[in-house]
């Protein structure tokens, strides 16, 4: 081991880094891993990159408070697990309830089980999956069992010269999924990870590398929640996803982190010829910047993206999609779906490109706003770049206020207003909802009577009942 | 009397539309409102399911006996009261069952089985013809003119009101699709419910067995009278009825 020679002191303790970042945090942190060699280089060169970018001013980002020399880049896994249900805030185990997560996950989320543990839940599944070959683990095992794999394939999405952001994951990742799926081979259950923050002012850099061999298929579904209230927490996500010729990949994600979250990610996929990839995004806690992109390299390669996103008070959702059609005869379809309420704003930022060689490209984006309250507000910015021949793009954009005449004739009904507003909500974001599998899309309906009761946009249940004569 | 209307006036931003209407039902009647295009008569049916946007400025609208003004529409709804619209409103994304069990378990203050549920939605879908994928749909969205009707008098005969106000329920419907749903409605007749029909004709009324005509003009009702009445007015015109009972 290289780093092995150097002098334990010239390292931070896993539980001891400072605040901000320096070459001393990035070869603490592959110290502390044990990693090879080539993994340090890589951190190192992106270092470099992200020490010698600006911040980037475009957009709401003048707007977010982003201050990364005041977090810790590093948390480190041995934190003190809570003993027992006594020592977690009630405030916490009563948004359990409203949100109805299932057991094993509130001990993640409490702090009983740290997130380490995680690990044992990678293995519960992990002999059917090794039976079909299919490799599934967090990006640190893949790394020390499947270094040629990684090699090949980390960065080669994302590059870490892509932009600041993607550098200071790259610089600094920790904990993310791995998984690599042989050809002909489909995952026989959604592959499913769950990440989550509980250190205040804190950032997190899960990296996530997802390769589906020729005529394979991945579906994976992760959840992010964090629990904790105080300080600022920043997190920065790097997706790579490699969809091998006639390949699929779908990725649904359900982000839930608290309001004072930044989650900057970086999600990409690059389609081979006649392969699919899907991002499903949800995005209802933090101050997201996210645009999921698909590269649709090949000849006849398609994508997709939903998203969904509300912003609530004090929030601003920042979503889209990046599609970029290389390949001949390449499809894509963008649906994204925006709730503003409480005084959120929420944005469709989306880029759709036709490269010059893509002949026949063809993509569809809709995008829609719905804005419970007149303080909320819903923006469009598309961004079309057509270069290739024979190309067609559709896009249309609605922008919309709840609508009176579907709460009275809802109301007439028997539906008392705010039941009405629920289910108007529901029914705007059914086109993203219904692609969710059963259990997710059970929980949405929770979800989205807690936002909408956290919007003030319905009366939290307390006051229901004292409404009641 | 089921639902009594006591010198009601009702106006928007302002501007006066409903001018002292006085109207009773006794339980088990059917009633006809007929009048021409602009006199007030779909501001009457918003104004007795209780809809937000119009402020009473005088009289009472009462369900057996008790005044329902302080009523939200949903209340009303509750209480018994039934509004089927003329042009029913879309609600995107959300799906016919949903929509019909969340309505139910609110008229009904409890869940349905989801068996019942099953054979009563298709038991009054197969009296009004509907076809099975229109379960399939959302509601009202891309339904035309007809379907929106039928799923209109679908939703009475599962929420089984004591009183129904049906705001030209005959517009833009073909004949067959007129004779089902007058069927329906007469067939929905009952000692314990009322209906109140608005139309501008009377061909409906020729599908059902009618109580009471009553012409509508500038807010009111100006007169009163049996089925003949209806045939009063489409032989001689609104306009004639309307000068001789000034």
């Amino acid at each position: 081991m290289e780093t092995s020679v150097q002098s334990a002191l010239d390292f931070y303790e896993p539980d001891n880094f400072p605040s901000g970042i320096s070459r001393k945090v990035v070869e603490s942190i592959s110290h502390i891993k044990n990693e090879p060699g080539w993994v340090t280089e890589f951190r190192l060169r992106a270092l470099e990159t992200y020490m010698s970018r600006p911040m980037p001013s475009w957009g709401f980002i003048p707007q977010f408070k982003i201050d990364l020399d005041s977090y810790v880049h590093y948390v480190g896994s041995r934190q003190k697990k809570k003993k027992s249900w006594d020592e977690v805030d009630p405030e916490v185990l009563r948004s359990f309830e409203r949100l109805g997560i299932p057991e094993h996950e509130r001990r993640y989320l409490a702090g009983l089980e740290a997130m380490n543990d995680s690990e044992t839940v990678y293995a519960n599944v992990k002999k059917e999956l090794a039976d079909l070959g299919i490799i599934f683990c967090d990006i640190d095992t893949a790394i020390r069992e499947y270094p040629e794999i990684v090699k090949k394939y980390i960065g080669s999405v994302v590059t870490p010269e892509d932009n600041k952001f993607a550098a200071l994951n790259s610089a600094v990742f920790s904990g993310g999924s791995f998984a690599y799926c042989p050809r002909g081979v489909k995952t026989p259950m959604p592959l499913q990870a769950y990440f989550k923050v509980t250190a205040a002012s804190s950032g997190q850099y899960e990296r996530t590398l997802l390769i589906a061999d020729e005529g394979s298929e991945i579906v994976y579904s992760e959840g992010c929640s964090s629990v904790q209230d105080s300080g600022t927490n920043f997190h920065t996500a790097v997706v790579e996803l490699v969809a091998h010729k006639d390949a699929r990949i779908h990725y649904t994600t359900i982000q839930n982190w608290k309001k004072n979250m930044y989650n900057w990610t970086v999600k990409r996929g690059i389609a081979h010829e006649s392969a699919h990839i899907t991002w499903t995004d949800v995005n209802i806690g933090a101050q997201t910047i996210k645009y999921p992109g698909i590269i649709l390299a090949g000849d006849h390669a398609t994508g997709d993206v939903l998203s969904l996103a509300f912003a609530g008070g004090g929030q601003i959702q920042d979503t889209g999609a990046r599609i970029i059609h290389v390949g001949k005869n390449t499809r894509s379809n963008v649906l994204a779906k925006g709730v503003s309420l409480d005084g959120g704003i929420n944005s469709y930022r989306g880029l759709v490109k036709f490269e010059k060689g893509a002949t026949g490209a063809m993509s569809h984006v809709k995008c829609d706003g719905l804005m419970m309250d007149a303080r909320s507000e819903s923006h469009a910015y598309p961004y079309n770049d057509v270069s290739g021949e024979n190309g067609q793009l559709n896009y249309e954009a609605t922008v919309s206020r709840i609508n009176d005449d579907q709460l009275f004739y809802l109301q007439s009904r028997g539906l008392s207003e705010d039941e009405a507003k629920l289910l108007i909500v529901s029914g705007f974001c059914e086109g993203v909802v219904r692609d969710l599998n059963v259990e997710y899309s059970v929980e949405m309906t929770r979800l989205i009577r807690m936002i909408l009761e956290d919007g003030k946009a319905i009366a939290a249940p307390e006051q229901a009942a004292a409404a009641l004569p | 009397m089921l639902l009594e209307i006591k010198g009601l006036e009702a106006s928007i931003e302002g501007k006066e539309i409903l001018k002292g209407v006085n109207l009773s039902i006794p339980p088990g009647e059917i009633h006809a409102i007929m009048g021409p295009n602009g006199s007030g008569k779909s501001t009457l049916s918003y104004v007795l399911m209780g809809h937000p946007k119009y402020t009473i400025t005088g009289g009472d609208i009462l369900l057996d006996g008790k005044s329902v003004l302080a009523m939200k529409p949903d209340e009303r709804a509750r209480a018994g009261m039934f509004l089927c619209f003329q042009y029913p409103t879309s609600i995107p994304g959300v799906t016919m069952p949903n929509y019909l069990r969340n309505v139910l378990k609110n008229i009904r203050g409890a869940d349905v089985p989801i068996k019942e549920f099953r054979k009563e939605v298709q038991d009054s879908m197969r009296n009004l013809s509907m076809r099975e994928d229109f379960l399939k749909r959302y509601v009202n969205d891309g339904f035309s003119g007809g379907e929106k009707k039928r799923n209109e008098i679908l939703q009475m005969a599962l929420m089984k009101p004591r009183v129904a106000i049906l705001d030209e329920v005959d517009s833009g419907l073909d004949i067959d699709a007129l004779r089902i749903i007058a069927e329906n409605l007469q067939a929905m007749r009952s000692p314990d419910r009322s209906m109140l029909l608005i139309t501008h004709y009377q061909r409906i009324l020729n599908y059902l067995t009618l109580d009471k005509v009553h012409v509508f003009a500038e807010g009111r009702i100006i007169t009163s009278g049996g089925r003949e009445l209806a045939e009063r007015l489409e032989k001689e015109g609104y306009e004639a009825v309307i000068k001789a009972n000034k």
